[in-house]
């Protein structure tokens, strides 16, 4: 029987998992490496409206399961010490792990790189059934936009309705952003976390120095 | 533009999110070697046009990356209803 017909049937034991992390002595570089984001905020100090900064080289794992399958809700809530969140367009945070909803079977984790393999490997003891999680670690980077004019940087970038009666802190939503995309956080009353990718990463940089010249931008380490 | 509902995300977003993806309810012929040239012509390439209500595909492309139905007046770009998929229209042109 082929795996597209019955799904649930396939053993999960023939996925390879590695380590993605690289090892000591090898230099890992954050898609915005090239744009020397810490010694701009070290030469930078002056105020601005608009506060920048890379949650960078962090883990993110893409988790795919139905809400339907028990040991799949149970087993995340068990490994991630975070129950999943299903409520559409949510996310929840605990100590340095974050989930983020994407969409009624997706969710984005977001954890410190180094517990990203051991995350990863106790998922899959504990889940079983039909599921995916997938180190998309390399793939995507974060940033944060925080200060009094993060929002009307926002509004220039999206056609999200970012006002705070339609934004509450801890909302999720995938959305265009700059024509490029963007996962966006609401993580604060004026802070903002953009999942973007890394391909997209120096386009998105360039586009927010532009965006937020008028009310100063500053780079935060 | 227009305003669409998303029925995962469950709420209104912006068109620029969206992708259009054809004609809805286009069953896949079961034995697709039974099939004459004609039958499975038209299933690959024929498509209604109608003037009024239309069953589309559309894909939340920027969102949560999940298909969906609509719904739509092709004359006054009206969104009548939608609707996951696997599921049936309430609204049809012969409920008027
Ligand atoms: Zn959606």
């Amino acid at each position: 029987m082929s795996e597209t017909l019955a799904p649930e049937k396939v053993a999960t034991e023939n996925v390879a998992v590695m380590n993605q992390l690289a090892g000591r002595g090898v230099r890992a570089e954050s898609p915005l490496y090239h744009a020397g984001l810490d010694k701009l905020s070290a030469l930078n100090p002056r105020a601005g409206g608009v506060l920048l900064r890379e949650l960078k080289l962090l883990g993110h794992l893409t988790l795919r399961g139905s809400q339907k399958n028990a040991s799949f809700m149970n087993g995340c809530a068990e490994v991630l010490g975070l129950a999943l969140p299903t409520l559409p367009l949510t996310s929840v945070e605990k100590g340095g792990v974050s989930i983020r909803w994407i969409s009624p079977d997706e969710w984005l984790v977001v954890l410190p790189a180094d517990q990203a393999y051991e995350v990863e490997r106790g998922l899959r003891a504990a889940i079983e059934g039909h599921f995916s999680v997938v180190n998309v670690s390399g793939g995507q980077t974060i940033l944060e936009l925080s200060g009094p004019n993060a929002c009307d940087v926002l509004k220039k970038s999206t056609v999200l309705d970012v006002h705070p009666s339609q934004f509450p802190v801890g909302k999720v939503a995938g959305t265009v952003f700059a024509k490029s995309t963007a996962l966006v956080r609401r993580s604060g009353e004026a802070s903002w976390e953009l999942v973007i990718r890394r391909s997209f990463a120096d386009y998105v940089w360039l586009w927010l120095q532009d965006a937020s010249r008028e009310y100063g931008l500053v780079i935060k380490s | 533009m227009l305003h669409i509902y998303c029925p995962h995300c469950r709420e209104l977003r912006e068109e620029e999110e969206f992708h259009a993806k054809g004609q809805a309810h286009i069953a896949r012929p079961l034995d697709p070697d039974a099939c004459t040239d004609k039958e499975w012509g038209e299933y690959l390439f024929f498509r209604k046009n109608p003037r009024g209500l239309h069953h589309e595909i559309w894909y939340h492309t920027a969102g949560c990356r999940k298909f969906f139905n609509l719904t739509r007046d092709t004359q006054t770009y009206e969104i009548k209803e939608i609707y996951k998929i696997g599921e049936q229209p309430e609204v049809t042109a012969d409920k008027g």
